[in-house]
């Protein structure tokens, strides 16, 4: 049976982790690869690393940590943050990456996740969507790190990445987003059931029962989290061992 | 030396770390005359399955596996690699695979499953030893990723199985020196490295 993923993210600025674990034994808790490193051997399934790096003169920071990562780490992991071109793409993968995720570029030119399906396969390509509530059961689509309203439904808009040829979607709930309050569960189940591609529920997670619900009610088929997992609140074994007791099939090491 | 074959698609390189993160000699490559010489071979990749045959075809190298095959050593295809080793395949049906093993690889119905590809951890139920799973105990966990799925002809090449809905497909099958695995063992952390470091120890007690 296949089971559901556990994911934690990994927010990245020039090539040092901010919001990360405090009160782990590990050399340097701030080193991208070191933490992924970590969470392998806590049984994360995967791993997003997402670059906030500002300017553009260090994103070449980022290839680095992306090559050492896939050097020391094998299991999947997806590069967000900035990727505005199929050559960015490339260069992510070619360092190692397993996927790109895309986010405002792919809206202003929906081509991208066309083009690089093609290159790449559309298993790399994961579609990133920040949805905010307008009304009942209708989402907005915001682009620029949720600055900015593009006027777009969001279940249109996963529907039609879906048929552009996005491998996933990862859908981040900004009303939920750091409120530790739980997942959009109606935002979720409304993806899940709009598309055939796996979606990735993101955005508020704050107790295990948040990622059981997501995994159940919302049908995600994986729950990304930063702060429970980096606040050490919750080991992922821990959540994981929940979540089994919780009927929910998950991937434990023995 | 293991031999990781270059055609040009898909995340090649992280076969070629695993194994050097094992500390097991290894190599990118497409010359043929580097896999004549290896003493083992490893296929890999992800893409289309078209795409996948052509490029082997155009540069002679289909022709070199099967050489290397005959002089009976050993031979990992990995999710597209492995799918390569079947007849035909749904995916592009003018387009002849490998036939190196019988049978045909077909697509998984959104009918039957609602997720299409199968993407994730799951399960590989032994139905058989075999040397490769040698140490790797349930439950045997590995990352796949994939849209089709392969169904032999013979019963008796299949090493192992997984569920997805109601599909029980093969997703490892060995014949003689031939083997093939669905996921990614690069990708499915201590069990799959486990998985190609037993590769890497058939090859050494073959030659």
């Amino acid at each position: 049976m296949l089971t559901k993923r556990i994911i934690p993210c990994l927010d990245v600025k020039d090539g040092r982790v901010v919001k990360g674990i405090n009160f782990v034994n590990l050399r340097d808790e701030g080193d991208p690869v070191e933490l992924a490193d970590y969470y392998n051997r806590e049984g994360a399934d995967e791993l997003v690393f997402l670059d906030i790096t500002a300017s553009f003169e260090k994103r070449d920071i980022m290839i680095d940590i992306v090559r050492e990562t896939a050097a020391r780490v094998f299991i999947p992991f997806t590069i967000g943050g900035g990727i505005r071109s199929i050559g960015d793409m490339r260069q992510l993968l070619l360092a190692g990456a397993d996927k790109v995720s895309i986010n405002s570029a792919a809206v202003k030119n929906p081509e991208l996740i066309t083009e690089g399906a093609r290159k790449f396969g559309s298993q790399c390509i994961v579609v990133a969507v920040d949805a905010k509530r307008k009304g009942n059961n209708n989402w907005e689509v915001y682009i620029n790190g949720g600055r900015k309203p593009v006027g777009k439904s969001v279940i249109e808009w996963i529907r039609e990445a879906e048929r552009l040829g996005a491998g996933e979607i990862l859908l981040t709930s900004m009303d939920a987003d750091g409120t530790k309050e739980g997942y959009d569960l109606e935002l979720l189940s409304r993806a899940a059931e709009e598309v055939s591609k796996p979606v990735i529920a993101s955005g508020g997670a704050g107790k295990p029962y948040h990622l059981r619900d997501a995994l159940s009610k919302g049908q995600a088929d994986a729950v990304l989290a930063a702060s429970i997992f980096h606040e050490k609140e919750y080991s992922i074994l821990q959540i994981k061992q929940y979540l089994a007791g919780q009927n929910i099939p998950v991937r434990i090491l023995t | 030396m293991i031999t990781v074959i270059d055609y040009g698609i898909g995340n090649l390189k992280s076969v070629v770390k695993a194994f050097e993160h094992l500390g097991v000699p290894v190599r990118l490559s497409s010359k043929p005359d580097d896999l004549f010489r290896s003493e083992g071979i490893v296929l890999p990749g992800v893409g289309a399955f078209g795409e996948g045959m052509n490029y082997l075809r155009k540069n002679n190298l289909d022709q070199v596996i099967i050489d290397f095959i005959h002089k009976g050593k050993p031979f990992l295809g990995i999710c597209l690699g492995f799918q390569l080793l079947f007849s035909s395949s749904e995916e592009d049906k003018e387009i002849s695979g490998l036939d190196l093993i019988k049978g045909e690889v077909k697509k998984f119905d959104t009918q039957i499953v609602k997720k299409v590809p199968h993407i994730g951890w799951n399960r590989v139920e032994l139905v058989q030893d075999d040397p490769l799973f040698r140490d790797i105990v349930e439950p045997r966990f590995f990352y796949f990723v994939h849209s089709y799925f392969a169904q032999p002809e013979e019963e008796e090449v299949i090493i192992g199985k997984t569920t997805y809905g109601s599909y029980n497909f093969a997703s490892v099958v060995r014949k003689d020196n031939i083997w093939g695995i669905q996921c990614h063992p690069e990708k499915s952390s201590d069990t799959g490295l486990a998985f190609l470091k037993n590769f890497s120890e058939v090859v050494n007690k073959w030659k």
